[in-house]
């Protein structure tokens, strides 16, 4: 804690280097180590689901196939046919994102999607992807979606500004409403647990108190799960759509 | 009391940190304002070069290797259920096909039975009538027969009727007259006679 007596609930986003100089050379923190291990546990999962590849599926083969066809249908349903293509690619995006957000809801662990850093490299490379699909299969074409069509020509001067103002701003906006969500529910966990320790210092009526803010973290922890499953799902989606306008032709 | 106090600061002050266990040293903040916006920090700006690293790896380990491995899976069950399905379908099919030729079967031996039936009952009407035929002829031929037999009789006796008549009429006429009748006119007279009055 900074300071010792205040408490400091940006702190938990601090990144410090692992393995001591190792790490600083590197530039390896701890947010890296947690995609590492995000990764782990994801292909851990498939790996040991599908590992018995049985006809009649068990529990943990089951819940890898519900995953493998929800982030399909998804896939195939949003971009169309060409979403097969696409279909890994989403799949990597949304585990990596959905892995991030519930390591970093375990104690003492990191959210490597609470920084703007990640989830905006995360952001533009969507937006990269989505660009170079719209050149390769609209060609020059893809210009002309910066004119809404049937608009009239009068208005252009203030239609293309705003249309490639929205379309520039995709990414941002893709980036800062992950980086938000789990940056405002992180900080909502440690003020409540702040809570709890400043209602001990109150003595035994502090300590009858301190179990509301305790609950609401139970609460809290409930709220985060489904913040977690549905952030890395917008995330998906989103990335599902724009690439469906990049491939309509 | 205090106590539990030190103890909630120690794991409050860890959970807050939320440093990794193997985070060696913990050389402080390096802004005073959100960690996420110091730039200048080359940890925010390494985390996009690991990152970038690590999206890859999982995507190149998904993309080649789990993805298609489940995709196989999933393949095989639908390719194994419509297979499945098709035999069952093939089953029924077969199922019908050999219930379609019981019936046919059925009726066949059917038709075969009523034929030979008819068969046995015409030979039978056939062989009746034929008999019956028979019968009529022979019993026709015998009463031709006893009718020829009985009009010989008749003839036999009417022509010995005449003789008689000849005889009988010669002797009452010689012992009426005494005179011995000429035979041939006697028989002639008679003969007249007898053709005027059928027996």
């Amino acid at each position: 804690m900074a300071g010792g007596s205040s408490i400091n609930v940006l702190e938990q986003f601090e990144l410090h280097p692992v393995l001591g100089g190792l790490g600083e050379a590197l530039r390896f923190s701890q947010s890296p180590l947690y995609m590492i291990m995000a990764v782990c546990v994801v292909l851990m999962f498939l790996y040991m689901g599908m590992r018995p590849a049985a006809v009649v599926p068990g529990r943990l083969q089951a819940a890898a196939e519900v995953c493998y066809e929800f982030i399909h249908n998804m896939a195939v349903d949003t971009i169309g046919p060409e979403g097969t293509a696409f279909f890994p690619f989403i799949f990597t995006l949304f585990f990596f994102i959905l892995a991030g957000n519930y390591i970093g809801l375990l104690p003492f662990s990191f959210t490597f999607t609470s920084h703007i850093a990640v989830t905006f490299a995360l952001a533009m490379m969507v937006f990269v992807l989505t660009v170079i699909v719209s050149l390769k299969v609209q060609g020059l074409r893809f210009f002309a979606h910066f004119m809404p069509e049937g608009a009239s020509p009068f208005l252009a001067p203030l239609l293309i500004p705003i249309e490639i103002l929205s379309f520039l701003s995709r990414p941002v906006s893709l980036s800062i409403r992950l980086f938000a969500n789990m940056v405002a529910g992180h900080v909502m966990f440690d003020i409540f647990a702040s809570f709890v320790i400043m209602l001990a210092g109150f003595g035994v009526v502090g300590d009858v108190f301190a179990v509301g803010p305790i609950a609401i973290n139970v609460a809290l922890m409930a709220l985060e799960l489904l913040v977690g499953v549905l952030q890395a799902y917008v995330f998906a989606i989103l990335t599902c759509i724009y690439l469906r306008e990049a491939v309509a032709h | 009391m205090g106590v539990i106090k030190k103890m909630l600061r120690a794991g409050l002050l860890a959970t807050v940190s939320g440093v990794s266990l193997l985070a060696v040293s913990a050389p402080g903040a390096y802004a005073t304002g959100m960690p996420q916006l110091d730039f200048a920090n080359p940890l925010v700006t390494g985390q996009v070069m690991w990152g970038a690293v690590i999206f890859f790896v999982f995507y190149m380990v998904l993309s080649k290797a789990m993805l298609p491995g489940i995709a196989r899976v999933l393949e095989d069950r639908s390719k194994r259920i419509s297979g499945d399905l098709e035999i069952a379908r093939a089953a029924k099919q077969d199922a019908d096909k050999a219930v379609a030729e019981l019936q046919q079967a059925r009726k066949d031996a059917m038709a075969e039975a009523q034929a030979h039936l008819d068969q046995v009952l015409a030979e039978e009407h056939k062989a009746a009538e034929q008999q019956m035929q028979e019968i009529n002829a022979r019993v026709t031929a015998e009463i031709a027969d006893a009718e020829k037999r009985v009009a010989e009789e008749k003839t036999r006796a009417l022509s010995a009727l005449k003789e008689i008549a000849s005889d009988t009429t010669q002797a009452m006429v010689q012992r009426l007259t005494g005179i011995v009748p000429d035979a041939q006119l006697v028989a002639q007279k008679v003969e007249s006679a007898s053709a005027h009055s059928t027996i």
